[in-house]
């Protein structure tokens, strides 16, 4: 017997209200009062008005809530949701330590959600509903009567192997195929070779290991694989160009690259940043908040596995997906319409995120069609170390503890399901690599490891992510060797295999190596956080990984062959340039009306919807935030943040990404992206000598020529670019595979993204700016040279159009100007700068204006480069790169200019009091009169109103 | 030397910036685990004021600080009542408000831990927000907020804020006694919709106290302003103080007098 308790509102119920909002949108109206409540199940040795007592003291609140207590009761209401068995329900933990306080340790407790409707829905709207309201990857509507707590199997220990002997070509294909090894048939050979080199057969948990091990997202094979591109073979893309810049520029302020978990560079004398920036592609496409949540939750805990653990300081989130006013129909089966895709996203990353205490502060929001089946979800962590914490250390004899979350089924094949297209089975098949996170498991897991690390317990640490502990251990004792005791793992529930508990990618777990005479100490700590801490082998000098079930032998592989042994076949790669020509478009006399047009696109308007759920501002660090302006709503281009407490010694994050500009010329939107990154950087204070780059490429099949010609193009740009900037890159990573395979069968790949993380640290916060105008009479620049390159903008966008005519980026003059204006910033000579970038000058300087209730007025011939213009429009809206817009005060002029003598600029124009954008054309005669206050609610609504 | 213990327990977050508000104001702040009184190795007598954080303890799963609320009335009242009895302030801040609420400790209109009379319920937005706030102070006997100018602004950051009082003459009763601390309001003082009042809030109460005053809760995070280059505006102009400092000076003050 089991009790059900339900809560449910007395006062006013923004949860029905937003439901009733949705379904009016699906065409389900006139449903009268919608109920919605929380169901909590509890089972165990329990007496009702013990549950009664529970109700009214834990469950619900006193003032705006009421209770319901029933026996055996369950799918009563008109939809009940679930969570489906297996999937972890994050608040049962919290339950479990409630119901513990109050003295009922051994209860078990699931939760629900309750929806009811005065009217009944006909079948076909309940169907609706249901698709609204649940994920039938994670939940299912409750059925009267079903049994709400499933005792699992138990699962005896069984000695498998496969069969690899004598197999065929296409045998060896049917083998990695069924078992979802994502191998390809080089390797499952060289597997065959070297298991009859042993004359056995690999066992289950083997094949796992190696499947894991040389996947595409452990081992960037198509980055260190063979190329041929151009009638060159090129060996190792990573290292030819992106890896590359970071050698040959040496800089002694890199502290760690490219091979732990984050990158990490000098702060002060004492401290260092660390920077991770991973994707979760194909999770949030299937399973959008799940996917999100447990994506940030695992670039935090990459930042805790940096050195011997940094503290998370600050989130970013960049995302991708198809726009949220994309028409139903157009939306393929199998695919989550974009405005739930990015509803969940944001949920996730908040729920995630604010919970952590991380401040998410800096990031994206970009709209292209080619997102709509496979969206981007990028999550990065900036940490905080001490810089004589950095290094890890393996050695034989130390204990590996596994510390933190039980190990479930839970995203098993994640990191071979991430090497496969997305296609309409996926949500099928691929369940299994769906989850959603508790973050507070990781909170307390967070608490522990900092503490851990101050007091010196940590030999070496790192996370559990793709491939869960086979990748976690495997790569961490690498060089030594270990035994692991598979049984000791301790689990959600029985039933698991010991492949399955080797590979699980459960979340919120970490593997520490400890020296023996720490682990009383660790696991005392442990203890007090209320962690899980267990040990579940030792490193053993041998150079074999070895595992143990129940006092069964399950694995025992050579390090080397594993790490080393992947083989990929060259793959060719042929550039074909698109011919995309540059669409007509009508001159206009007034271009105030193109300009509110703009500011409404998806990619201009306002992301207050979405910044404002996240927590800027938690640990007190935020020095300049995502919003200026009197009344905090104009756009900032960078986050700025005071690591240290008590230091005014600053951190500038911002990011990059021209996914538009991909299907134009991969190379330059990879240039954009970089000089976009660095620009955002600059215009809020940053400096180009000691700013950093992170790359993460999303792309298509790289099986395919074009998509890979165009990695290629992209990784060279990386190289050109940031050789030119003379910024290193530090850390970076890939996801490809983002095709998704629509109803016809087609594979359509995403538009070629490179997003670029810049970091920049700055000895003093008060020296930064943000965009808002501060007062009229000040003197507007624009500073670097505006040309006609309209392909891939915005202004061709509301055109219907593509264009070819890509900006392109000179870095060497790039890297005079962000010099010389960071040095302008710094000496306070600039009251306010911004970025130039999408929508162009026009959308820059409207932003400025009423980010800063202070209008302005300038004349377009001044600009730089306006010679080579003959159209207004086309100035004004030019997405060429490396330019700003600064306010100067008049008496700061001469100063400014002098500063600025080797690089384009020009006085454009002046604020006034007015609040108007005042353009005069190249004619001289007045193309823009726009009022700020109706330019300001274009922008500020239009995303919000469509949320 | 004040001793201030911060309350600390699985999801709270804000635990370093307000030790670090603390010590900024003088005093010596310690971070103690609820595990600690729990298991009764800490002692609430070693210090001189208590303050509960804000973050989301044990997640806010069942509701905002529902759980950690419990816990001090299991394992910390009779503590906290001694405290309390001792003249010793306690300081709760956005989570640590809602625990306040939900273990009877405020309103406290009769005595501590009483049955819940108020509650921080959803924002009417349905949604965590993150903004700046104009409080305006509503001249109490309230320690934590003498000589604080009439209006202040800090940052709200919370999905659960929305203060609501059990019925009419629950909230009158905290009009007479003076025990609205801090009220939400527009660019005039005045009483102000969303998004001055960013929950929703009944009368715009963001912060209460108990009848004696030494007790307070408050939805936005003085911790949060506590330099000048925290304020958004800080590049248009400069304000010559930061609000939330006041709020732990006064704390250390008080607690200093009645060492």
């Amino acid at each position: 017997m089991f009790w059900r308790v339900e809560v449910s509102r007395k006062t006013k119920d923004p949860f029905a209200q937003a439901l009733k909002r949705d379904l009016a949108e699906l065409g389900i109206r006139d449903t009268g009062r919608i109920s919605v409540s929380r169901l909590f199940f509890v089972q165990g040795d329990i007496e009702r008005d013990t549950v009664e007592r529970l109700a009214a003291e834990l469950f619900c609140d006193a003032v705006s809530e009421r209770y319901e207590v029933s026996a055996d009761a369950v799918g009563v209401r008109d939809v009940e949701v679930l969570y489906n068995p297996g999937v972890m329900d994050p608040s049962v933990a919290s339950i479990l330590r409630a119901l513990e306080d109050n003295g009922l340790a051994g209860c078990q407790v699931r939760t629900g959600r309750g929806f009811g409707f005065e009217r009944r829905l006909s079948p076909g709207e309940k169907r609706m509903v249901v698709d609204l309201l649940l994920n039938p990857l994670i939940e299912h509507q409750a059925e009267p009567g079903e049994k709400v707590f499933v005792e699992p199997e138990k699962y005896r220990f069984q000695a498998l192997t496969v069969n690899l002997a004598g197999k065929t070509g296409e045998e060896l294909d049917r083998i990695s195929k069924q078992g979802l090894l994502a191998l390809g048939r080089e390797e499952m050979a060289a597997l065959q070779d070297h298991f009859a080199g042993l004359r056995r057969d690999p066992t289950d948990v083997e094949l796992e290991t190696f499947a894991q091990t040389w996947s595409e997202h452990c081992q960037h094979k198509t980055f260190r694989g063979d190329i041929e591109y151009g009638g060159r073979r090129i060996n190792n893309l990573l290292r030819s160009t992106v890896f590359k810049v970071t050698e040959e520029l040496n800089k002694d302020w890199c502290l760690s690259v490219f091979h732990d978990n984050s990158g990490a560079v000098a702060f002060d004398d004492e401290w260092a940043i660390t920077v991770k920036v991973e994707t979760h592609n194909h999770p949030s496409a299937l399973e959008p908040y799940g996917g999100a949540a447990t994506g940030i939750g695992g670039v935090i805990r990459d930042c805790l596995g940096t050195g011997l653990g940094a503290k998370p300081i600050m989130n970013t989130d960049v995302f991708c997906f198809a726009p949220v006013t994309t028409k139903r129909r157009d939306v393929p089966d199998g695919v989550i319409h974009p405005r739930q895709v990015m509803r969940g996203v944001v949920a996730g990353v908040r729920d995630y995120g604010n919970r952590m205490g991380i401040p998410t502060a800096n990031g994206a929001v970009y709209f292209d069609e080619g997102f709509l089946g496979n969206p981007l979800v990028f999550c990065g962590t900036v940490g905080l170390i001490p810089r004589d914490k950095l290094v890890k250390r393996v050695g034989k004899g130390q204990r590996i503890v596994l510390l933190g979350g039980r190990t479930g089924r839970d995203g098993i094949h994640g990191v071979t399901f991430a090497s496969l297209e997305l296609d309409q089975e996926s949500q099928e098949f691929s369940s299994g690599a769906v989850q959603i996170g508790n973050p507070i498991e990781e909170k307390r897991l967070a608490d522990l490891v900092l503490q851990a690390r101050d007091q010196g317990l940590v030999g070496a640490i790192t996370d559990c992510g793709g491939g869960g502990l086979s990748s976690a251990v495997g790569e961490l004792a690498e060089a030594t060797g270990c035994e692991v005791h598979l049984d000791r793992v301790p689990l959600k529930y029985a039933g698991l295999t010991p492949a399955e508990i080797w590979i699980s990618e459960a979340q919120e777990r970490m593997v520490m190596f400890v020296e023996p005479e720490c682990v009383d100490r660790l696991n005392e700590l442990a203890r007090a956080h209320d962690v899980e801490a267990t040990v579940i082998g030792e490193v053993t000098g041998t150079g074999r990984l070895v595992l143990d079930y129940q006092g069964h032998r399950v694995a025992d592989i050579d390090m080397g062959f594993l790490h080393k042994g992947w083989q990929m076949k060259a793959r060719k790669a042929e550039w074909q340039k698109p011919e995309t020509p540059e669409p007509f478009v009508r001159q206009r006399q007034d271009l105030g009306t193109l300009v509110v047009k703009l500011l409404q696109t998806p990619n201009i308007s306002s992301k207050e919807w979405v910044v404002r759920q996240y927590d800027h501002e938690v640990q007190g660090t935020s020095a300049l935030k995502p919003f200026c302006g009197p009344d905090d709503s104009g756009p900032t281009d960078a986050a700025v943040i005071t690591p240290v407490r008590g230091s005014k010694r600053g951190c500038v994050v911002a990011c990059g990404l021209r996914p538009r500009y991909g299907l134009l010329d991969p190379y330059w939107m990879a240039a954009s992206a970089i000089d976009e990154a660095l620009r955002n950087c600059i215009a809020a204070g940053g400096d180009i000598e000691t700013a950093a780059l992170l790359d993460n490429f999303c792309w298509g099949s790289p099986e395919r020529p074009d998509q890979l010609a165009g990695l290629v193009r992209a990784a060279q740009a990386c190289y050109d670019i940031a050789k030119g900037y003379q910024v290193p890159f530090i850390s970076g990573k890939d996801s490809l595979y983002n095709e998704f395979q629509t109803a016809a069968g087609q594979a359509v790949p995403i538009p070629p993204t490179l997003l670029v993380t810049a970091v920049s640290v700055i000895p003093d916060v008060d020296r930064t700016v943000t965009p808002d105008f501060k007062a009229p009479g000040s003197t507007v620049y624009v500073v670097g040279e505006t040309l006609e390159e309209l392909g891939g903008s915005e202004f061709f966008r509301i055109h219907q159009g593509l264009g070819g005519s890509v900006p392109r980026v000179d870095a060497a003059r790039g890297r005079r100007i962000m010099k010389a204006l960071a040095r302008a910033i710094r000496n306070r000579l600039v009251r306010s700068c911004h970025d130039v970038s999408e929508g162009g000058l026009g959308i820059s300087l409207v932003e400025m204006a009423f980010a800063g209730d202070v209008g302005v007025g300038v004349r377009l011939r001044k600009v730089p480069g306006a010679r080579r213009f003959r159209r207004d429009d086309f100035l004004l809206f030019s997405e060429s790169n490396t330019r700003f817009v600064c306010e100067v005060l008049p008496r700061h002029r001469a100063e400014f200019e002098k500063l600025m003598r080797n690089v384009p600029h020009a006085a454009v124009g002046r604020t006034t009091k007015e609040p108007e954008l005042v353009v005069n054309g190249l004619g001289g005669d007045e193309v823009v009169r726009l009022d700020l206050a109706r330019a300001k609610k274009a922008w500020r609504e239009a995303l919000t109103r469509r949320m | 030397m004040v001793r201030v213990c911060v309350l600390f327990a699985a999801g709270t977050n804000c635990d370093q910036e307000t030790v670090h508000a603390l010590e900024l104001a003088g005093a010596a702040a310690t971070t103690v685990h609820v595990n600690e009184f729990r298991n009764k190795r800490a002692n609430l007598k070693d210090f001189h004021a208590l303050v509960v954080p804000g973050g989301f303890s044990y997640g806010d799963y069942i509701a905002s600080g529902k759980i950690l609320a419990g816990e001090l009335v299991r394992y910390m009242k009779d503590d906290i009542s001694e405290f309390h009895a001792a003249g010793k302030p306690i300081l709760g801040i956005c989570n640590g408000f809602q625990v306040l609420v939900k273990s009877g400790l405020l309103p406290a209109f009769d005595h501590l831990f009483e049955e819940q009379t108020v509650t921080l319920d959803w924002n009417d937005s349905g949604r965590y927000e993150d903004r700046w706030v104009r409080l305006q102070t509503a001249g109490t006997s309230c320690v934590f907020t003498q000589g604080l100018p009439e209006t202040i602004l800090l940052p709200v950051a919370h999905a659960e804020g929305k203060f609501i009082p059990k019925n009419r003459p629950a909230l009158d009763r905290l009009q007479k006694r003076a025990q609205i601390v801090f009220r939400y309001v527009g660019p005039h003082g005045q009483t102000a919709g969303y998004p001055d009042n960013p929950n929703g809030s009944v009368g715009g109460v963001a912060a209460i106290c108990d009848p004696s005053g030494l007790i307070m809760g408050m939805m936005p995070h003085p911790e949060r302003f506590v330099y000048t280059h925290q304020h958004p505006h800080w590049h248009r102009r400069r304000s010559a103080s930061a609000d939330g400092i006041t709020i732990f000076e006064n704390a250390v003050k008080y607690a200093k007098q009645n060492l």
